[in-house]
């Protein structure tokens, strides 16, 4: 294909990238060096006959007369990256000069609003994404056994909460984990314990959206899965059998390492996907308890009449950072293939 | 080959299938449970007394005369105008995956037939854009859309859906068009037509089952949006998750909670449909990238 034409055709594509994705990267950045303008103070001196008082008042109209003129606030170079709500060098060093034992620091560190939010991501991923695939695996092998007339309707269920709108799906099960609702009921009877709340306490909130993210992800794993499970050689299969080799042992050695490259894609996958972890913690109202980056850059925008753009944009860069970083073993894959290719 | 181990029930097996059926059970029932008691008044749906309640509807029957009521729906599609988001989100659903998927064919063409190394690049790029999560891009919209008086439009947000879709749509569509051989457009070029001509009378024809394929996902990417419809669109133009979400810091009132789970299952409903037409394209869909390698 002629340069030229590649141009005309990629174009539109392009050009909506461009404008909509690399320069709202280059303005969040931008943001993220200036901090909102202070309000602008007036003091004036009203004298009495006991003496003079000096009252000090918001000047709102030259504070408004600001804010139009330069809406990005003042420039404020890296020190939002280094706040107390983001990086928090200042209180991080402090902790650990101050600190007892490891797990004191580890706590003081967790209380940050930045490494709180980082922490319960970190959780979260590690656990969701393991349990996701082992019982993904573990259930494609069982739809596989099926007759072939349940299969098709197995994987319409299965596809339900995979499909559904995050904010919806975990509504959901956010009614029925309810105390009234009736998974939460029957926790009370079960526990016999009328107090029991899953919104109460930190440990059971984690334990709630763990269990929403393994709801809403383990149909991608399974689907996956049992598709490379449609691939698995017959020959192989049959040879294994032919010397002996059990049911089990065909599992671990043949279907296993034949599903491998298909184990690191859905790895991959995964670890983008709770890494971005945001609707159910709103659809809970777990803020209280769990947050994610995400999360924190929501609550800064949603700030009411004023939203906090430089610390939103801190956010963002960084979480942008995070993502390369968890994205760069495949872009390096994908390079030597290509390079491979192109020799 | 069944040998008579094969179709034997053994202890393997049997374990294998009740994790099945653990399985469907856990994915499906949420949805029974909550489409059922979106019929309910909420002293049934939920039931500070006997979670039978919800089964057998007592309070609604008792607050109604009848064990079903379509009052949630009333409350939610009438008195709080959601047929008002619904529209909305039809509008945008309906513009995002026809531009996206106009610009994405013809840009998912050019990269699968264009062996340069900056296509390579845009693709990487595209890769990585991908992966991001949509509200770091958020904030970097709102003030510019702001100082231009463009903010809470809904053309804005269909604008910044197909552009957050492209990624998406033309990873997909790339790997669609590689297997679709050279030498049938290159044959068209030699008799004489030029690279458009081709693209419009030798490839349209035969690349519909990949388009529809990414027609759905860039249809699921507009309909789950939470994160550019809650931040991009002012409330007269709000889709319908965003209002759900709005319904839900409303709707502590008693009662009201039953227009959010009425609204909910509304908003469920078209995906189950969309599921049941078109399963065999999702999951080919979904698995493209993974079996391919």
């Amino acid at each position: 294909m002629k340069h030229r034409t590649f141009f005309w055709f990629i174009l539109p594509t392009l050009s909506a990238m461009i404008l909509f994705i690399f320069l709202p990267i280059i303005s969040v950045f931008i943001q993220s060096l200036h901090i909102g303008h202070e309000q602008v103070l007036v003091v004036s001196e009203s004298c009495g006959p006991f003496g003079c008082n000096e009252t000090v008042a918001v000047d709102l109209e030259a504070t408004e007369k600001l804010r139009q003129e330069a809406p990005l606030g003042q420039f404020n170079g890296l020190a939002t990256y280094f706040n107390r709500s983001h990086l928090a060098s200042v209180e991080v060093a402090e902790a650990w000069r101050t600190r007892q034992s490891f797990g004191s620091f580890f706590s003081e560190i967790t209380n940050l609003p930045f490494y709180r939010a980082l922490f319960f991501t970190a959780t979260y991923t590690a656990i969701v994404t393991p349990l996701v695939i082992v019982l993904g695996l573990a259930i494609a092998v069982g739809v596989n056994n099926l007759h072939r007339l349940l299969k098709g309707p197995s994987i319409f269920v299965s596809l339900l909460p995979f499909l559904v709108t995050p904010l919806v799906g975990s509504l959901i099960l956010f009614w029925m984990v309810d105390t009234d609702g009736i998974l939460g009921a029957s926790l009370q009877t079960l526990f016999d314990d009328p107090s029991l709340s899953l919104k109460a306490s930190t440990a059971l909130t984690w334990t709630m959206l763990i269990v929403y993210g393994v709801w809403h992800t383990l149909p991608f794993s399974f689907i996956t899965f049992y598709a490379g499970l449609q691939t698995v050689p017959t020959d192989t299969l049959e040879a294994a059998q032919v010397d002996g080799a059990t049911k089990w042992q065909r599992m671990m050695y043949v279907v296993v390492p034949h599903l491998i490259p298909l184990v690191s894609f859905v790895t991959l996958m995964l670890l983008m996907d709770n890494f971005r972890v945001f609707e159910p913690i709103v659809s809970f109202s777990a803020e209280a308890h769990a947050t994610s980056l995400s999360w924190i850059i929501y609550n800064d925008l949603r700030e009411s009449g004023n939203p906090l753009y430089g610390s939103a944009g801190a956010t963002s860069i960084m979480t942008i950072i995070g993502v390369c970083i968890l994205l760069m073993p495949v872009l390096i894959r994908i390079w030597r293939d290509f390079n491979r290719k192109a020799h | 080959m069944a040998t008579k181990a094969d179709t034997r029930l053994t202890v393997g097996k049997t374990i294998s299938y009740a994790l099945v059926a653990l399985w469907l059970i856990i994915a499906a029932f949420p949805f029974f449970w909550t489409f059922w008691g979106s019929f309910k008044v909420q002293a049934d749906f939920l039931s500070k007394a006997d979670w039978m309640n919800a089964l057998t509807g007592a309070n609604t029957i008792e607050q109604t005369g009848s064990a079903f009521t379509g009052a949630g729906y009333h409350g939610a599609w009438v008195l709080e105008g959601f047929w008002q988001n619904a529209l909305n989100t039809g509008v945008v659903v309906f513009s995002v995956v026809v531009i996206s998927l106009t610009i994405g064919t013809l840009g998912g063409y050019a990269l699968a037939r264009s062996g340069f190394r900056y296509a390579f690049w845009i693709l990487m790029a595209a890769l990585v854009f991908r992966a991001m999560p949509h509200i770091t891009l958020v904030s970097g919209y709102m003030l510019p859309f702001f100082e231009w008086n463009i903010w809470g439009l809904l053309p804005t947000t269909i604008i910044v859906l197909v552009a957050i879709n492209q990624p998406f749509t033309l990873w997909m569509l790339h790997s669609f068009f590689l297997n679709i051989p050279k030498d049938l457009d290159e044959s068209a070029m030699v008799d004489g037509c030029t690279r458009f001509q081709a693209f419009r009378h030798v490839i349209v024809p035969v690349m519909w089952p990949g388009v529809i394929t990414t027609g759905l996902f860039s249809f699921l990417l507009a309909y789950n949006d939470f994160t550019v419809t809650a931040m991009l669109l002012s409330d007269e133009n709000e889709t319908i998750i965003p209002a759900i979400n709005s319904f839900m810091g409303t709707t502590q009132v008693e009662g009201k909670i039953m227009y959010a789970v009425a609204a909910v299952v509304s908003a469920t409903a078209p995906l189950f449909v969309l599921i049941l037409f078109f399963q065999r394209q999702i999951v080919s869909g979904l698995t493209a990238g993974a079996v391919k390698g």
